[in-house]
């Protein structure tokens, strides 16, 4: 019952955290001076087309872009009675786009939950190559595999992950006759779920899985390993050794589990940066995510569907974390449920 | 030292004063800083990690000096060209530095430039010669360089872009803007982050929670979209210089959070210390004991903190700029010049459009080592 209670806090906070998000998100994109539709405004009457001005002054005033500020960010979340009542984020309105001239939730569609599968992806391959690596970097520590791994995580983490994209495609189209570009053959856009989609689908994943996944893996990797090494300095792997304990057995009865207990705390970590990463590659390998989009919408000045885009993004990064953070307290009973003296 | 029967006995005569006198341990003969020099010296990597970075940030004002061309100077009759090398013997004589010039024809079939060298006509370089005009760090006018072209032939070292405009000088002016940019970003993170870390740390209570709050809020959220959007409100009539600095101080807001965290930690730890309630009862403000009696606790671990989150921001740039929402041409910065190699047809005919990578690579590298290396051996109870 203890954890149930404990998930319903973590929830709260979560909300509340994001209430703050809102908040901000909402004051950077509003940033730039003008919006989307007075920018256009100014642009139609320097042009002489009198037609379109009228047209944007009303889309202004229908979504509430002649209001104050403040104004606005009620409105845009939904706390506040806008031209169409209480109508925004947490009533399920998730805006207009002026730049594509349709509705935000339609524009994004598919693509939100192409980006939750490839950042799901991204983060099953960074415990799938962390784990066995950073064991054995440790376990053989100070030898060829431990510098080799020392070597490529270096490298992974600094190598622009951009640039790994394009090095990848570039060679995995090459050699393994990897599909360029998207996430999936563009003959199955739009079309049901099938077999064959899903297989077209993970085939176009193993390149921006690898280089999402590649530096949270590196970094992992090194504190996994450091873990595992001040753990196997303790007396009581000494104990099992010299009890005639068998390596492998001994390595993981105590000291992993030990060493467990951040590989799973650092998702909290690990998600923001994944999630940076994704929208980067997406970009520059053309994926159906929500990256391209943000792009765009940053660049025209597309506010709500901008807004949208980068709330998302934020609720994925909190949602992940609240996760782990449960998962922490079911893993650990060490851990305690309210913090000091709880 | 002699044996007598089976018993050891040292010569050296017994002074009972020895172990008195001696100091506990054997390193605390030396000031603190030659202590950590001593350890430092022993990680090589980082060591020379830490030298090439400083020739490189030596060599920035004088970019202009190594690099034979201007970052905008075009070669219209040479899009594209290759790298060349220099060669020093010609017919198996020694000839001194030379290149060979090379002619340009447009193939109608793959719509690419071809270079062809000419072998018979070795051209010499110059040395400490005139050419395009520069300032040097920022001020002085100069226009003498290490090294320039022949007179009848341009040089391009490695290769040329899309504009004709020469690589290797655009290389070395572009690190003016992508090292800098990292050390301007990680001054802001600093003062927030220790003005911060410390308000939390040092008074408590209210403040801390909200400071604390704050803190998780921001790292909770990925950088590279709120990156984006804090770019893309840069106004896009402002000068290079203006969009420069705004960039640095946008990548420097986003990272005090994990600095401002570790400072609170410190604080938090050292504030029960008896110093402190000794500063405080000599009656010193919390602005004093703060930065007299806190920070230099510290520091030193701050420094190897920030060398490490250094390389972070300078991918951030290249990032931003890649995607076009950090730096704009006419400025030169790795990124910038990145931003031409960004489809893969370009990288697959022209690869050498890539080579700014390597200098990103070996920096970001190279900052890591040094971090390491300094976190170790400021470190005192790490042997």
């Amino acid at each position: 019952m203890e954890i149930l209670k404990y998930a319903i806090y973590r929830f709260g906070t979560m909300l509340l955290t994001l209430l703050v998000v809102s908040a901000l998100v909402f004051f950077i994109i509003n940033l730039p001076p003008g919006d989307y539709l007075s920018n256009q405004i100014a642009e139609l009457r320097a042009t002489g087309q009198s037609a379109g001005v009228a047209k944007a002054e009303f889309l202004r005033q229908e979504y509430a872009l002649d209001r104050p500020i403040w104004e606005q960010y009620l409105i845009w979340v939904g706390f506040w009675p806008g031209p169409q009542g209480f109508y925004g984020l947490i009533q399920g309105n998730f805006g207009w786009s002026f730049e594509f001239d349709r509705p935000v939730a339609e524009i994004v569609g598919d693509t939100l939950w192409l980006t939750v599968l490839v950042n799901l992806a991204a983060v099953l391959f960074v415990y799938a190559v962390a784990l066995p690596l950073g064991v054995l970097a440790a376990a053989r520590s100070r030898t060829w595999v431990d510098y080799t791994s020392a070597f490529v995580g270096y490298l992974g983490l600094a190598t622009p992950n951009f640039l790994l994209a394009l090095i990848l495609f570039y060679y995995g189209h090459r050699w393994f006759d990897l599909p360029i570009g998207g996430l999936m053959d563009p003959a199955f856009e739009g079309e049901p779920m099938t077999w064959a989609k899903v297989k077209s689908i993970l085939l176009h994943l193993i390149v921006p899985t690898f280089v999402i996944g590649t530096s949270g893996a590196a970094a992992m990797m090194q504190r996994l390993r450091a873990n595992l090494l001040d753990e196997l300095g303790k007396p009581y792997v000494e104990t099992a050794i010299a009890k005639g304990m068998s390596p492998p057995r001994m390595l993981t009865k105590y000291p992993l589990r030990m060493a467990f207990n951040p590989f799973v705390a650092d998702i909290g970590n690990l998600l923001p940066a994944m999630i940076s990463g994704s929208v980067l590659v997406s970009v520059v390998l053309g994926l159906q995510t929500i990256g391209p989009t943000l792009l765009t919408a940053l660049k025209t000045q597309d506010q709500f569907l901008a807004g949208f885009v980068l709330m998302f993004v934020a609720l994925l990064t909190l949602l992940g974390t609240m996760i782990s953070d449960v998962l922490l307290v079911l893993l650990d009973p060490r851990i305690r449920y309210k913090g000091r003296g709880g | 030292m002699t044996t007598r029967g089976e018993h050891y006995i040292d010569d050296a005569p017994f002074d009972p004063q020895a172990s008195a006198t001696a100091p506990e341990r054997r390193d605390l003969d030396a000031p603190n800083w030659l202590l950590i020099w001593r350890k430092f010296r022993r990680h090589r990597l980082a060591l020379i990690s830490g030298a090439f970075l400083l020739m490189c940030y030596l060599a920035l004002p004088i970019a202009g000096f190594l690099a034979p061309y201007g970052p905008n100077h075009r070669h219209s009759e040479h899009l594209y060209a290759p790298p060349q090398g220099i060669s020093l013997f010609h017919d198996g004589k020694f000839i001194g530095p030379h290149v060979y010039p090379t002619t340009s024809v447009a193939n109608l079939e793959t719509f690419q430039w071809e270079f062809t060298p000419d072998m018979s006509n070795p051209q010499k370089l110059r040395f400490f010669c005139k050419g395009d005009s520069y300032h040097l760090a920022g001020l002085i006018p100069a226009n003498r360089h290490l090294f320039c072209a022949p007179e009848d032939a341009p040089v391009f070292l490695w290769g040329a872009d899309r504009l004709g405009r020469d690589i290797y000088s655009r290389i070395l002016y572009g690190a003016q803007l992508s090292l800098t940019v990292g050390l301007i970003g990680i001054t802001v993170s600093f003062v927030l982050g220790i003005f911060f870390g410390a308000l939390a740390g040092y008074f408590g209570g209210g403040i801390d929670w909200t400071i604390n709050r704050v803190i998780e809020i921001l790292r909770s959220l990925p950088e590279l979209p709120l990156w984006l959007a804090l770019s893309a409100a840069v106004p896009s009539n402002w000068g290079p210089v203006a969009v420069f600095f705004i960039i640095s101080v946008i990548l420097g807001i986003l990272d005090w959070p994990g600095l401002a965290r570790s400072v609170r930690s410190k604080f938090l730890a050292l504030r029960e210390e008896e110093f402190v309630r000794a500063a405080e009862m000599m009656g010193a403000r919390p602005a004093r004991v703060i930065r007299r009696h806190l920070l230099p606790n510290f520091m030193s671990h701050l420094i190897a903190s920030a060398t490490l989150s250094i390389p972070a921001m300078i991918l951030g740039e290249t990032a931003l700029s890649y995607l076009g929402l950090g730096l704009r041409a006419p400025a030169v910065s790795w990124g910038v010049m990145l931003n031409d190699a960004q489809n893969l047809v370009n990288v697959e005919l022209y690869w050498w459009t890539a080579i700014p990578m390597l200098p990103i690579i070996v920096v970001v590298l190279a900052f890591n080592f040094l971090g390491d290396g300094l976190r170790d051996s400021l470190d005192p109870y790490q042997d």
